[in-house]
């Protein structure tokens, strides 16, 4: 239940804490937030006070969800919150699209190639022809499918010549 | 809800991903290539991380922790299929095992994000994203090699000549068949296991590789009711002998 501030002496409401959540970024990928990660699914403040952070996997395996839970427990209990919970589920399922446009050109900007939007339906047309996030080139290939991250996969740019890893479209 | 049926299920699954992705690990630091170094590691950590899901699961309906399922059991309460516990041998057999398991897997996967039992269903549709990958890898490096040279054809038919009774083994029909039919929570191994054969047959008819008989399937049974090769103990003492000696030990 969403309520606003009216019983709230504090005067938090899900808008702030979503700004503070700004500060908490991927561990492996340290210019990409978690809001622009698309991984916060839900925020919300019960008539307790108590504060509810819903949060989804990028992948089922990844060892970066536990710190990134911890991390957003810590930005909590930095602003004074006492009362909360962060919890992990399914029930929104990410995938790359909830990838925001300013996260796609921190990818960029760090090295990786933003993953392409897809409708869902990723084939191997789709991951095979990355644009270089170096160059911009086109004249691309994949090298593997599967990289230094489950998230990453290996790509060679023959324009300039460069190896370089895009963030996969899931 | 049958709760002894939908345990049985996630049994078999999360052992399966566990025990797979333990023997993938084992190519880390050996893979024939860089890049397949990368692969088998990643499949790895996606099906460690995945069975680890599925113990949650399990947990919530009552069994104990992740960690002690996964560590503290011995083979004969072991659900998985013996196609995943066998050496890795050469990378032809590891190749083979790959393609006909995460095949069987992604299928099931995608039978499961319908099932009427909303964890299983929510899980699978995550998981069913991310196996495509390792399919993918799969149909590339079969394609390819099934039709390169003479000694790449006879390695790849080799080892499928031999994996396929044990594959035939994923299927094995659970005591719960007509229960989780019934009940909407998973379709069966029977329907699994034809639109597998479907989609194996549609690769490997794309190389000189050919389809073995499967006429051997008395081979390769009982892995879903505790019966294992001599490989998975040895496995298993392997993977929990730090846990054994510091249950408590981070890292």
């Amino acid at each position: 239940m969403v309520i606003n501030s009216v019983t709230n002496t504090k005067n938090i409401s899900p808008e702030v804490i979503k700004e503070w959540l700004e500060e908490v970024k991927d561990p492996e990928i340290p210019v990409l937030s978690l809001n622009d990660l698309g991984v916060i699914t839900g925020i919300n403040i019960k008539e307790t006070g108590k504060v509810i952070v819903g949060m989804t996997p990028t992948f089922a395996g990844c060892p970066a969800m536990d710190v990134m839970q911890k991390d957003v427990e810590t930005v909590l209990q930095k602003n004074g919150i006492e009362d909360f919970e962060v919890i992990l589920s399914f029930k929104t399922q990410w995938n790359s699209n909830m990838i925001s446009e300013r996260g796609r050109k921190a990818l960029k900007k760090f090295g990786l190639a933003p993953p392409p939007k897809h409708n869902l339906i990723v084939d191997i047309e789709l991951i095979e022809h990355a644009k270089c996030p170096l160059c911009d080139g086109e004249n691309t290939e994949m090298k593997t499918p599967f990289g230094p991250a489950l998230c990453r996969s290996m790509h060679y740019c023959h324009d300039c010549l460069q190896a370089f890893e895009q963030f996969k479209p899931l | 809800m049958n709760t002894e049926a939908i345990k049985d299920l996630l049994y078999k699954i999360a052992d399966d991903q566990l025990i797979l992705g333990h023997k993938n690990s084992e190519w880390t630091g050996f893979g024939p290539l860089l890049e397949e170094d990368i692969a088998f590691s990643s499949m790895a950590q996606d099906k460690v991380g995945q069975s680890w899901q599925f113990y949650k699961i399990l947990n919530e309906l009552g069994e104990t922790d992740p960690d002690t399922l996964a560590f503290m059991r011995n083979a004969e309460q072991f659900h998985n299929c013996q196609l995943v516990e066998l050496p890795n041998g050469e990378y032809d057999f590891s190749l083979i095992r790959h393609f006909l398991f995460d095949t069987a897997e992604l299928i099931r996967f995608s039978m499961l994000s319908e099932s009427s039992f909303e964890p299983i269903a929510l899980l699978s549709k995550k998981i069913k994203g991310e196996v495509k990958y390792h399919t993918m890898h799969a149909n590339i490096w079969i394609k390819q090699l099934g039709s390169a040279t003479s000694e790449s054809i006879s390695r790849l038919q080799a080892s499928l000549d031999y994996a396929i009774p044990f594959a035939l083994g994923i299927f094995e029909p659970s005591k719960f068949e007509e229960e989780l039919k019934q009940e909407g929570i998973f379709e069966g191994e029977a329907v699994l296991k034809a639109t597998w054969l479907g989609q194996i047959e549609g690769i490997i008819d794309q190389t000189a590789l050919k389809m073995p008989s499967l006429d051997q399937s008395h081979l390769g049974l009982g892995g879903r009711y505790g019966t294992h090769t001599d490989h998975l103990q040895p496995l298993l003492d392997e993977m929990s002998e730090v846990f054994k000696v510091d249950p408590t030990a981070d890292w």
